[in-house]
């Protein structure tokens, strides 16, 4: 090895070091302060002198209505996802698989939707919700949450479908299974892992949610996790309870990340799909 | 590029596989449907149509229908006091345009300044996120040891939630925080004030820089070797390698993470709103501004700025895939530079608004 690409080697590592320093150290620091006695919570010594779960007890006070929350952000993102994923599948694969006038222009509506200010959207159905009573409602949050899922999901399926070979159907449709049958019996089946993928995806976004949640409920007992974290009260007005806040920062992401370094190599995929081709 | 789309042009020159089209006979249509996927026919088109529409009509209850309803909500004013009875009024009055006139009339300077506020967080973050995250690409192409952990890394800052990070930041950047701490300053870098932009668009990058770096890297990915390999032979150095020859062919990949980018952080609101608050000049943007008009029952002078908040991201997509060609749908259309395609889409965009 010559000098310099002992050089370029270290270079490479100095780099690998510092995109992961650079991802990693405010999660980092979320979780120390979270680890913190509330009488220390202001040290910045990089290890918590003294390791104490304090906060998280704080967290599950009932007056701070956090298992309740997540209970609603559940609810709120799971049925989003579904709904979502049902209509995607369909769509996706006609997408996908059909040729048809138009399709082009669909899929460029589509996707452009997801990509609409949600803020346009959360005005006039904010006002509309109010006229018919839907506000703090589940519906009045999984609604307009279908307007950034659906294209999400849509748009993921696509490029999954458009990878499987044409093949497997023209196979089954041969041995005379209609297209209805081939798309039940054999795309299904084999695009699970895209429907998984893509079901991951779309629940991280609904999950993060949190304009919508915000405009459509004014009520504690309807507030989604996001939502009532960042409305956490101290022990007076004046002091934010940034230990509580930190430990059920760390609750709410824990489960996403942990689910997104189980499948991060699909979950790459799935994120990419449609940049490289 | 891999598709297996048929050229562009064959769906919509082909008359019996319109969308929606009926099929006239059934015995013809179960012939069409045995010659496989992939080549329009009545039954197709009318499979498409069976499996689209609830999508599409998903679609119209929860987006067109509140654009078209913004639209019109923007024309009506508050309720309140009515000027010529002295009743109160419990519909809200009709006023035309008074709501746009107020915008760039009276409340212009609070409108100009969540409008720059916006463009400026726009543009320097999504400055900041591409070049950062064209490095991490770049890094993480090279990285073969430690290639697992870098990428399980890259995701978490997009698996936070916004409103979470925004809480994190907030915290970070607290008068007794680390971030003081590091620099040796006291700054009260979450009151009104430059500072507090800065904060907005530190938390912002940290969060999406890693995207662009996970979509360039894909792109990376299908680079061939041999390309470098003659680009070497022919003398080039890694800096001409990096600007004649992996910029150009990241490019496409590149051009749709910036234009999803843009259009993200053109409606940014969980961020500021958390990290430094509802009504602060220094830091409020379109949304917010929108929002708040919102909850506060002004819906009227609310949609206003929601229509104009969505025209500007409007003619912002339009730009990047008019002038720069971002091929947003994935099927490889524009990169190959067919003209009819790109206009197409432009119809697309088009018809959404008037439709």
């Amino acid at each position: 090895m010559t000098a310099s690409a002992k050089w370029r080697a270290r270079l490479l590592y100095a780099g690998v070091a510092a995109v992961v320093a650079y991802c990693l150290a405010p999660f980092y620091w979320m979780v120390v302060s979270s680890l913190r006695r509330s009488s220390d919570v202001f040290d910045t010594s990089l290890l918590p002198s003294a390791v104490s779960f304090e906060n998280y007890r704080a967290v599950f006070e009932p007056s701070q209505g956090f298992t309740r929350a997540l209970g609603n952000s559940l609810i709120v993102a799971g049925v989003t996802t579904a709904l979502a994923l049902l209509l995607a599948t369909f769509t996706a694969y006609a997408m996908a698989r059909l040729e048809f006038r138009f399709k082009r222009l669909v899929l460029t509506l589509i996707i452009a939707t997801s990509m609409f200010p949600v803020v346009s959207i959360v005005v006039p159905l904010l006002k509309l919700f109010t006229d018919i009573g839907w506000i703090n409602t589940y519906q009045a949050m999984i609604v307009p949450s279908m307007s950034f899922a659906l294209p999400l999901a849509v748009w993921n399926l696509t490029t999954f479908f458009r990878q499987m070979p044409d093949e497997l159907e023209q196979a089954a449709m041969i041995d005379g299974c209609t297209r209805g049958q081939a798309f039940r019996k054999i795309i299904v089946p084999l695009a699970a892992p895209g429907i998984f993928t893509t079901a991951i995806i779309t629940f991280i976004a609904a999950w993060n949610e949190f304009l919508i949640a915000l405009s459509m409920t004014n009520k504690q007992a309807m507030q989604t996790a996001p939502v009532a974290i960042s409305k956490f009260s101290g022990a007076t007005q004046f002091e934010t309870p940034f230990g509580s806040q930190m430990a059920a920062g760390v609750l709410v992401t824990v489960p996403l990340v942990v689910m997104v370094l189980v499948f991060q190599r699909r979950i790459v995929a799935g994120l990419t799909a449609g940049a490289a081709k | 590029m891999v598709d297996t789309e048929t050229p562009p042009g064959t769906a919509a020159d082909e008359p019996r596989g319109a969308f929606g089209g009926r099929s006239r006979r059934p015995a013809a249509a179960a012939v069409r449907r045995r010659r496989g996927p992939g080549r329009p026919s009545a039954g197709s088109g009318r499979m498409a149509a069976l499996l689209v529409s609830p999508t599409l009509l998903v679609l119209t209850v929860v987006v067109l229908y509140p654009t078209i309803m913004a639209l019109r909500e923007s024309l009506y004013g508050a309720k309140g006091l009515d000027p010529k009875t002295g009743f109160i009024r419990t519909t809200e009055p009709f006023v035309g345009l008074r709501n746009y006139a107020d915008i760039f009339g009276e409340a212009s300077e609070r409108f100009w300044n969540a409008f720059w506020n916006t463009t400026f967080f726009t543009v320097v973050t999504v400055g900041l996120e591409t070049v950062i995250g064209v490095a991490m690409a770049l890094v993480m192409h090279r990285a073969f040891r430690g290639r697992a952990l870098v990428r399980a890394s890259i995701l978490v800052p997009w698996a936070v939630p916004t409103a979470i990070s925004a809480l994190l930041w907030r915290w970070i950047f607290h008068s007794d925080g680390i971030a003081n701490a590091l620099i040796g300053h006291q700054v009260l870098w979450t009151t009104e004030g430059f500072h507090a932009k800065v904060a907005v668009i530190i938390a912002e990058v940290w969060k999406t820089a890693p995207f662009i770096g996970l979509l360039v890297l894909a792109g990376l990915q299908v680079i061939p070797k041999e390309v470098y390999e003659a680009a070497r032979i022919d003398g080039a150095g890694p800096l001409g390698q990096f600007w004649r020859i992996t910029l150009p062919l990241v490019k496409p990949a590149l051009l749709v993470a910036v234009l999803f980018r843009c259009l993200d952080a053109l409606r940014m609101f969980d961020l500021p709103y958390i990290l430094v608050g509802a009504q602060k000049t220094s830091v409020e943007t379109l949304s917010m501004l929108a929002q708040d008009q919102a909850s506060n029952v002004r819906f009227g002078p609310a949609a206003a700025y929601a229509v104009i908040l969505f025209l500007y991201v409007f003619l912002i997509a339009l730009g990047f895939v008019r002038l720069l060609g971002a091929d947003v749908t994935g099927d490889g259309g524009a990169a190959r530079g067919n003209r009819s395609g790109r206009r197409r889409r432009a119809v697309g965009y088009g018809a959404e608004v008037t439709a």
